[in-house]
């Protein structure tokens, strides 16, 4: 064993709900949070989207699963998890980039992530329903 | 100083610049899809696959699936890398997700090819 791994076994205590996640952390929670989502869905939206593009009488069973409100409601919760995704991946990317890496600027750059992605969901949603 | 004994072919580093550059196109699609359905007429079937049955928009929807799925691929191999610590039950769920993936690639081919 090599003498970092060995240095590494140290006694570990995580009182996790002591823990205040800083807002870069909620973000990047939130990021893995929403990509899982949409990934354990995909069979759901390749359905829909098979649906909507196969023939005016699929369109129409397309048409009527998208009208339930609970379908509607999971739908807009993919939307906000895509937005998210999309936003705070963005954020990651300028990262990788070297921009916008000091604590202010992260902190500034999550909020505007978080605040951006639930409004473009609001504003998306409110277009769609 | 890191100490690290350099063995084996790379790091990840074809997946870190895969999932970016999926990313990259991804977020492009993204806004090219967003004005197309801003330009629809009507939420018909009629309009919405001729939205997607012209040669660009087929082309561009499917390597955004294929974009998706590589993407898909190297974070959920990620997350399971974090949390699922077995290596056998690790492995097993890497095969399951490659296939699924792939079936839907398949999917995704044959909804575009179809129209």
């Amino acid at each position: 064993m090599s003498e970092a791994t060995a240095r590494k076994q140290r006694p570990k205590f995580l009182a996790l709900h002591e823990i205040r996640l800083p807002l870069p952390g909620i973000v990047s929670i939130l990021h893995r949070v929403s990509g899982a989502g949409l990934f354990l869905l995909l069979p759901f939206l390749l359905f829909l989207f098979d649906r909507s593009l196969g023939s005016p009488e699929t369109f129409a069973t397309y048409q009527s699963v998208v009208s339930n409100p609970l379908i509607k409601l999971i739908l807009l919760g993919l939307l906000w998890a895509y937005l998210h995704h999309f936003c705070a991946g963005i954020r990651f990317l300028l990262l990788d980039l070297h921009i916008a890496g000091d604590l202010q600027a992260a902190l500034n750059s999550s909020r505007i992530v978080l605040v951006v992605s639930v409004v473009l969901t609001v504003l998306i949603g409110v277009m769609l329903w | 100083m890191v100490r690290r004994i350099v063995v084996g072919a790379h790091y990840g580093l074809r997946d870190w610049i895969g999932q970016r550059a999926t990313a990259v196109y991804m977020a492009i699609y993204t806004i090219i899809f967003a004005l197309y359905a801003l330009a629809l007429p009507e939420m018909s079937h009629e309009a919405w696959s001729a939205m997607f049955s012209g040669g660009f928009m087929r082309f561009a929807t499917f390597l955004f699936f294929l974009a998706l799925f590589y993407h898909a691929w190297v974070g959920v191999r990620d997350i399971f890398m974090d949390y699922i610590k077995p290596t056998g039950v690790r492995l097993a769920l890497h095969v399951v997700i490659l296939f699924l993936l792939i079936g839907y690639a398949g999917w995704a081919a044959q909804i575009l090819w179809r129209l």
